[in-house]
């Protein structure tokens, strides 16, 4: 397990080296990069100054050097609208991100899970074909459309949620949280709804899949035979053969539920830092972009490897492969 | 990678190559057994049909100002116009009759979508190819690449770049075309890497043939079923991307609205009850990307013998 | 002769296809009495998992008993609510499966497999139902059983699976095992071991073995009596010196004849022509006419059960063995 845990870090680190370079090749080689890190309305004193500290004027390694140097030491630039540093910004707005993004994860397995079990125990079933025919609905409809009806819905015609913003926060650990608040609760309700929607269906899709694939097999027929409740036999023996697949990709998913936190959180004026990717996006507020590009890639580089990390503690081939290899 | 697994041999006589119409009808009949495949292939041809003819049956041409009248303004659905006709969807801000912006922006948001699957079409199955074929180095580099890319989700990459590049319906499938090749590249790699330990491959290596032809004339029109079933659903991703980005202001400008930025634009009236402007061309939209879906989803399963078994 | 533990009378086992219904089994009856072997014997598709499956109650949908009964020390299990057959199942009645890489659950540790199967039954602590998984290990003869209850099933091999897995199904010491070709995916050795080791604890726990094979040779080491189904019927039925040594049905006779070690050196080895009919399609009468040498116009007509003597049964119309003991 060690050496496995040592060589997955590796291989992350290389990951982020090359992701690193990607983006300095792309701010720094191609554009101009003082026109990309300086604001538009920057005077010349101004430019000199940026020229200055990234060092345009000495050779390309050494600007590349000064670049990783910066960037190890959180140096991401300033926003020009906020005239903050752009790592800061980001870091403020993260929180709520991830609360988004979780409560939303925890929607999508504590909904989807049942849901898939039963379709794919009873798949002739109204309510098996019923769910099928939702999942097949909810991959279909755009993330932000279906944002839209929902605040539509809820918002408008029922008055039951408030159609955006946080609400009221609450300090747990230091951290600004909404769910702790009944307020904040009810403004959390929605946006977490619509990003949970499209998982919520692929979760429904992989259980669904993985159980009747698992029921035929049989280590289930065998479980049977021992007497064992059906309540032991699906929740224990089912459940987990098929949690892995399900945890395996919901873990890479969590990723790409911040990347679509950008459309929930735009939809829902949600002030989280897909918001301010996207503001900043408006206003040619690049800084924030850069950092924030540099900042997912660390964050999408570090859910692979707890992702595999907590395969690898799940399925205990995992650990008897990797230790053969 | 299941995609390899996925494309077994049927009988030796089904190779596509070696066709016949006999192969090519009995896939299409097999298609046709599908009543909910149907009704998606009619509910596409109508809305492509649609999109096609937008400038001959919309009501108005919502781009000439002429035609507008700002008194129009965010009438309801079944409104009557000064002009005399009814805004059967209703009008937008600008009193421009929604039903004629849905159809020309059907026409934008089918165009980008088709257009962007084309090329990273023929892009992707081009290097996948290669890469398959090359083996060895080559295709270590380019599979490492099209992992690093697919582990990071199309719309953070296609929004970077469109940061990047600015707005514009062209600058829009160039990154659709971005986001998309890798796709492509592996699913053709995975057919391509079985098909190559096939005997046609090496009867052609043993007469010689110049290895492009070998590559494009006999290993890639063997990989086609299973890139077709891709590209079938990657243009309902493409098109839900492009809405997605145009919906977020980073898309299509605004002299050329697609459905995304239709929806957009309705954003701001949603919260005072006037839904039709965000909700019609959603349904549009929806209905394109359902048809879609539910034609992909019976080309997978007639052109899988695998997985329609 | 004392009550059998397990008497099936008459079953009959239908799944609803595509095609129509198909009767997987068909009038199936047969005793076991306590500390008996009976071996099952037929080729794949004749009904004889199906039987072994409907024994414990585990035909699913699209599957279904149609008719018939089993008995249990008296009791019809088709008459069972599954509340009551759960709790049968694995006391007192067990089952044992074919594939030994494919019975234990990968994901979960041995230790657990059998304490949840010890404690489905027997309200004991976890302590206790650890030590008897332990002394269940260390009885079906695997070393170190303390240390291996900690191990997930991929870390055995095939044969110590199989161990396991029969360790599992005597825990309770059930009045009947259904062993479903434990020893086909094992090794001739591991085979042979695994064989004694199972008879040796039924014999000792006095619980009656219906073993399913398609292998006679295994039959004719360990069975007292055997039945021979084709197509859904048992179509021969017998002590198994009896029928080995005197076959009355033809098919019989030529699954024996297609046995290796019945054959002469540098003869062709002996098969019975064709294939074994598809369910769906079964002849008219005698289901075996299509293939039987000795089959004539009589064979159109289903051959009802001729009995010849102590326990010997078959169906029949041109037995291989003089009828003058029919009755």
């Amino acid at each position: 397990m060690l050496v496995y845990v040592i060589r997955r870090l590796g291989q992350a680190a290389l990951v982020l080296a090359v992701m690193a370079t990607l983006v300095f090749i792309a701010v720094y080689a191609v554009g101009d990069p003082v026109a990309i890190l300086a604001s538009p309305q920057a005077d010349q004193q101004e430019l000199e100054a940026i020229t200055q500290r990234l060092g345009l004027d000495r050779p390309l390694y050494e600007q590349y050097g000064l670049f990783v140097w910066n960037a190890l030491h959180g140096d991401l630039g300033r926003s020009f609208v906020y005239n903050e540093p752009a790592l800061t910004l980001i870091l403020n707005r993260l929180p709520a991100t991830l609360e988004l993004a979780l409560t939303a994860l925890v929607i999508a397995v504590f909904i989807g899970i049942p849901l898939g079990l039963y379709a794919g125990l009873k798949p002739q079933s109204l309510g098996g074909h019923s769910i099928m025919a939702g999942s097949i609905l909810g991959f279909s409809l755009p993330n932000f459309w279906q944002g839209l009806m929902l605040v539509l819905l809820f918002s408008v015609m029922l008055g039951w949620f408030p159609a955006g913003g946080r609400g009221t926060t609450r300090e747990l650990l230091g951290v600004p949280v909404s769910f702790l608040t009944l307020d904040g609760l009810s403004h959390l309700i929605l946006p977490a709804l619509n990003l949970a929607l499209y998982k919520m269906a692929l979760v429904i899709r992989l259980t669904r899949a993985g159980t009747r694939e698992v029921m035929l097999q049989d280590y289930i027929r065998f479980a049977r035979a021992k007497g064992l409740s059906q309540s032991r036999v699906i929740g224990v023996h089912v459940l987990k053969n098929i949690l892995i697949p399900v945890v395996t990709v919901l873990g890479l998913e969590l990723g790409s539920m911040i990347a679509f936190a950008v459309v929930t959180e735009t939809v829902f004026a949600y002030p989280g830092i897909g918001k301010l990717l996207i503001d900043s996006i408006g206003r040619l507020d690049r800084p924030v972009i850069v950092a924030y590009l540099m900042l997912t890639v660390v964050m999408f580089v570090i859910i692979n490897l707890i992702v595999d990390l907590i395969y690898a503690a799940i399925d205990p081939r995992v650990r008897l492969e990797e230790a053969k290899a | 990678m299941s995609e390899q697994a996925a494309t077994p041999a049927p009988a030796a006589a089904a190779r596509p190559t070696d066709k016949g119409e006999s192969l090519l009808l009995r896939h299409v009949a097999a298609f046709f057994e599908s009543p909910l495949a149907v009704i998606g292939l009619a509910g596409l041809v109508v809305l492509v049909i649609l999109a096609l003819a937008a400038s001959f049956i919309a009501p108005q041409n919502p781009y000439d100002l002429a035609q507008l009248d700002i008194m129009d303004g965010t009438l309801p659905p079944g409104s009557e116009s000064l002009a005399g006709y009814t805004y059967w969807l209703g009008t937008d801000e600008q009193g421009r009759d929604l039903l004629s912006a849905i159809l020309y922006g059907l026409r934008i948001s089918l165009g980008v979508g088709a257009i962007s699957v084309v090329i990273a079409c023929a892009v992707g199955a081009s290097v996948g190819v290669i890469a398959a074929y090359a083996g060895g180095r080559i295709d270590n580099f380019v599979m490492r690449v099209v992992d690093l890319q697919l582990s990071f989700p199309a719309i953070l990459v296609a929004l970077v770049l469109l940061a990047v590049f600015g707005r514009g319906v062209d600058k829009v499938i160039i990154a659709l075309v971005i986001v998309q090749w890798a796709y492509y590249a592996r699913t053709v790699r995975g057919s391509a890497l079985v098909e190559r330990r096939r005997d046609y491959i090496e009867a052609a290596r043993c007469l010689a043939l110049p290895k492009n032809r070998i590559v494009f004339r006999h290993l890639l029109p063997n990989c086609l079923p299973p890139l077709i079933v891709v590209a079938t659903v990657q243009v309902a991703h493409a098109i839900a991307l492009e809405s997605t980005l145009s919906f977020l202001g980073v898309g299509v400008p605004v002299t050329e609205p697609s459905l995304g930025m239709l929806i957009a634009k309705g954003y701001d009236y949603l919260l005072s009850g006037k839904y039709w402007i965000s909700t019609f061309p959603g349904i549009a939209l929806v209905a394109a990307i359902v048809a879609i879906n539910l034609v992909g989803d019976r080309l997978r399963d007639v052109l899988n013998p695998r997985l329609s078994r | 002769m004392s009550q059998p533990v397990l008497s099936v009378r008459d079953l009959v086992v239908e799944f609803s296809a595509r095609e129509g219904v198909l009767t997987a089994v068909n009038g199936v009856s047969f005793d076991v009495h306590a500390g008996e072997v009976l071996g099952l014997v037929g080729e794949s598709g004749s009904g004889k998992s199906v039987t072994g499956l409907a024994v414990l109650g585990l035909i699913d949908a699209p599957g279904r008993i149609a008719s018939g009964a089993i008995l249990l020390n008296g009791e019809d299990l088709t008459k069972k609510s599954e509340a009551e057959l759960r709790r049968l199942r694995g006391r007192n009645i067990a089952m044992i499966f074919q594939d030994p890489m494919t019975t234990l659950n990968p994901v979960l540790r041995v230790d657990t497999q059998m304490i949840e199967a010890i404690r489905a039954h027997e309200k004991v602590s976890e302590r206790a139902a650890r030590d008897r998984a332990r002394d269940a290990l260390a009885k079906v003869g695997i070393p170190s059983p303390e240390e291996r209850l900690v191990s997930y099933p991929h870390q055995f091999s095939g044969g110590m699976r199989q161990r396991v897995a029969i360790a599992i199904a005597l825990l309770h010491r059930p009045a009947v095992l259904v062993a479903d070709e434990p020893t086909t995916a094992l090794d001739v050795t591991i085979q042979a071991q695994i064989l004694s080791e199972v008879q040796q604890l039924a014999a000792e726990s006095g619980t009656a073995l219906v073993w399913i094979t398609h292998d006679l040779s295994v039959v004719a080491g360990l069975a007292d009596r055997v039945a021979v189904m084709y197509a859904g019927r048992i179509v021969e039925e017998g002590h198994v010196a009896d029928v080995l040594e005197r076959p009355a049905h033809p098919y019989t006779n030529g699954l024996i004849g297609s046995v290796p070690s019945r054959n002469k050196r540098g003869e062709p080895l002996a098969q019975i022509p064709g294939m074994t009919p598809s369910l769906a399609s079964l002849p008219p009468g005698c289901a075996f006419a299509p293939r039987c040498p000795r089959a004539d116009a009589v064979c159109k007509n289903p051959p009802g059960v001729t009995h010849a003597g102590d326990a010997r049964a078959f169906r029949c119309f041109h037995p291989l063995i003089p009828v003058e003991a029919a009755a």
